[in-house]
């Protein structure tokens, strides 16, 4: 049988380049294995293993109590996750596309993120699945919905960028008492690869980290465009512009501390998200910059983001709707001369 | 299966309809002095619904309650004092005033589930709990209500459907008292009977006079014993009125008058006296006696109530996230041995064996996962790979497991037999 197989491959112990989906696996299974509170819960997760394999092999390894396939029925999935948590389980919840998680909107929002506040009732589950664009998903597989959440007090967000963090992350969103939105950004899943550690290690939830150093301007973003900055910068760098780029990595809660000592260094701040403009988190960068930092400022905060529509289908719509290397470049370039 | 109520059941099935009722009236002259910050809503003549549901329940189970469900919560065992200072938004009660009405619950001790007020909401989660609690091998029942116009959300659906397929140890109670705010059952549900609903789903249902307290009681117990032993989950309907309008603001002048005055010649107290003092279980002193109790009981509850504080301002800025262990050490009761559900014990072999339709491997790439047709094949292919990971030095009993494991998918087995 091939489960043998399988289960090596997500194996811990290992120390070898892995893509972002297998650090998301790898996680899952190591919390499983860690911890029988541990049980996953969503749309063709177990006999299929999930629609981007990010599950494969956990139903053969655990069991059908832990890996729960489930109808189409994303406000019961959240709702039972809820419900499993306050007799301490710590379910893993996954959106098959993370587009669909607005089918549980008033579940999230209004039953798992205020039950601590309300009546201290703390609902430790994960809400995860695939998001973002440029694959050509479409309207309604390729959204990247964080900002109805972040909005949201009583939820943790995170959207990591790099298979190291979103192992980490993960394992430390499974081991939070508070519910948290776990975005996966589905063009990074095999398309980036890293090396891992082999033992038991988590990324605390709320940090961002400074991904490149630099004295001339801040680039703040997360996941997919992450990468396109640190395109963008090393190309400014042969232009002598000299850009320090900030992984937020969490969303909600924000760090605000990497934020503003970077912007202290560099007194610029050029923000670069996949989301789109309006609502998006670069107005609330700029809001806090200007409250905490406003003296500090040798120029606007500006702002990369998608077009404020739908995800478009076509390659030629969706690429002119996303930011992209070019974009930054221009935005870098303008506030550079401030 | 029905059995004879003892002495003290009947007797307490009358004592909580009292003190239901009595902490509702307390609480109309609260709303009357404005000592009620919110809105005050009734269960008038809803009280054996209740009583009688949740009196079904043992500690060890969880409920979770809607807004006309606070006679549950007392058989529960919430002191009264806890709802009075609920609807007066003080900091000694359950959520600090930080949320009213029976917006409460308690996990640790009582295990109640807060209600929220988006209708249906509660049907998944106490599907969770009732899966969670199966999971740990707690044997609890999880129950909740939901009305008749709550039964047409998308989330009743959703959940109940759920925990059908799941076969969850799960009670839902269908308080169909006629009226959602202004508008009536019929322009809500296309139903005669609203037990009807659960044939959508495959499941067992009853359909019961919601002002007959031992009727309720009765058929509820019975519903919850079978979700305990693995029958899945159960509705009952209760037929009843709601006698006020949807709350103290409403004076409700859409109810006919024929039809407020028959329930109102209905009233579940009133018929359960009656029958107590014709079985001769109850007389005039006994009654004139709990009356007594009953006041003595609230003067105190509603004066503490009355005397706890306002919650400092700056509360409001509190207590949005759990700070964790600290703030609560979360850890999940084992009732079962945990070598269940974990490797090796826990592994199978990843291939639906739900009859009829085939089975196809997991996900190893070679073929799809659901075949239609070429069943025996496949059949024949999932058998030699549990044989395979038998022979793969798998330890005994995990083909069993699997068998056991695999029983809520087999659609054909599910709706004839109990589950696990």
């Amino acid at each position: 049988m091939a489960t043998a197989a399988k289960e090596t491959s997500i194996q811990p112990g290992a120390a070898t380049q892995v893509t972002f989906l297998e650090a998301i696996k790898q996680a899952m299974y190591e919390e499983m294995e860690r911890d029988p509170a541990v049980v996953l819960i969503g749309e063709d997760i177990g006999v299929y293993g999930g629609a981007f394999k990010t599950s494969e092999g956990l139903l053969e390894r655990f069991g059908w109590e832990r890996v729960i396939d489930t109808p189409i029925s994303e406000s019961a999935i959240v709702g039972a996750a809820c419900g499993m948590s306050y007799l301490g389980l710590r379910p893993i919840a996954e959106m098959q596309f993370i587009d669909f998680i607005v089918c549980a909107f008033n579940q999230i929002t209004n039953f798992v993120a205020k039950g601590h506040y309300l009546w201290n009732a703390p609902a430790p589950i994960v809400i995860r699945g695939p998001s973002g664009g440029g694959v050509h998903g479409g309207p309604f597989h390729s959204a990247n919905p964080e900002m109805y959440f972040v909005h949201t007090p009583g939820l943790k967000v995170i959207y990591p960028s790099t298979p190291y963090d979103a192992k980490g992350l993960l394992k430390a969103a499974v081991r939070d008492n508070n519910p948290v939105l776990f975005f996966e950004h589905k063009f990074l899943y095999r398309r980036i690869k890293e090396e891992i550690p082999s033992e038991d290690y988590t990324v605390p939830i709320g940090k961002a980290v400074v991904r490149r150093e630099g004295r001339h301007l801040t680039i703040i973003s997360y996941a997919a465009m992450m990468h396109t900055s640190l395109e963008a910068a090393a190309e400014l760098a042969k232009e002598g512009i000299e850009a320090e780029v900030i992984d937020l990595r969490t969303l909600l809660p924000l760090d605000e501390e990497t934020i503003l000592t970077s912007l202290k260094k560099t007194n610029k701040c050029l923000v670069v998200h996949e989301d789109t403009k309006t609502g998006g988190i670069a107005g609330e960068i700029a809001a806090i910059l200007c409250e905490r930092a406003f003296g500090d400022l040798d120029g606007p905060l500006m702002r990369v983001t998608a077009l404020d529509t739908p995800v478009p289908y076509a390659p030629t719509l969706e690429e002119f709707f996303l930011p992209n290397k070019e974009k930054v470049l221009h935005a870098a370039r303008t506030l550079a001369k401030y | 299966m029905k059995k004879e109520l003892t002495k003290q059941q009947y007797l307490d099935l009358y004592y909580y309809m009292r003190l239901n009722r009595a902490v509702e009236d307390t609480m109309v002259k609260l709303f009357r002095q404005n000592k009620i910050v919110g809105g005050l809503y009734s269960s008038l003549g809803q009280e054996a619904v209740s009583v009688g549901s949740a009196y079904a329940l043992e500690k060890k189970d969880w409920l979770a309650p809607m807004i006309r469900n606070i006679g549950a919560l007392l058989v529960k065992g919430v002191p009264p004092r806890d709802v009075f200072m609920q609807h007066m938004a003080k900091y000694d009660s359950p959520t600090k005033g930080k949320d009213g009405t029976s917006h409460f619950g308690d996990l640790e001790n009582l295990h109640i589930v807060s209600p929220i007020s988006m209708l249906g909401d509660l049907i998944p989660v106490m599907t969770g709990v009732a899966m969670a609690g199966r999971y740990l091998g707690q044997k609890i029942v999880a129950m909740t209500w939901i009305g008749d116009g709550g039964s047409s959300t998308g989330v009743f659906h959703e959940g109940l459907n759920f925990a059908a397929v799941q076969k969850a140890p799960f009670v839902l109670i269908l308080e169909n008292n006629q009226w959602a705010y202004s508008t009536p059952v019929k322009r809500q549900v296309p139903l005669e009977k609203l037990a009807d609903r659960a044939k959508a789903y495959g499941i067992s249902s009853y359909s019961v006079d919601g002002n007959d307290v031992v009727a309720v009681y009765t058929t509820a117990k019975e519903a919850v014993e079978r979700a305990r032993n693995g029958e899945g989950p159960i509705l009952v309907e209760v037929r009843t009125f709601r006698r006020l309008g949807h709350a103290q603001h409403d004076p409700a002048e859409y109810v006919p008058k024929e039809m407020r005055a028959y329930w109102e010649a209905r009233d579940p107290i009133a018929l359960y006296e009656k029958s107590l003092t014709g079985k001769k279980l109850l007389d005039a002193k006994a009654i004139k006696d709990i009356g007594e109790k009953i006041d003595k009981l609230l003067y105190a509850e509603r004066d503490f109530a009355e005397n706890s504080p306002m919650p400092p301002a700056e509360f409001a800025a509190h207590g949005v996230y759990c700070s964790g262990d600290d703030c609560h050490k979360i850890a999940p009761k084992w009732e079962r041995p945990i070598a269940e559900v974990t490797p090796p014990k826990s592994s199978v072999a990843a291939v639906w064996t739900v009859k009829g339709f085939g089975s196809g491997k997991a996900s190893d790439g070679g073929s799809a996962p659901i075949h239609f047709g070429d069943t025996e094949k496949h059949a024949k292919d999932a058998a030699s790979a549990e044989e395979a990971s038998q022979s793969a030095n798998k330890p005994r009993g995990v083909k069993a497991l699997a068998k056991k494991l695999a029983k809520p998918v087999a659609a054909g087995r599910a709706a004839r037999k109990a589950g696990r």
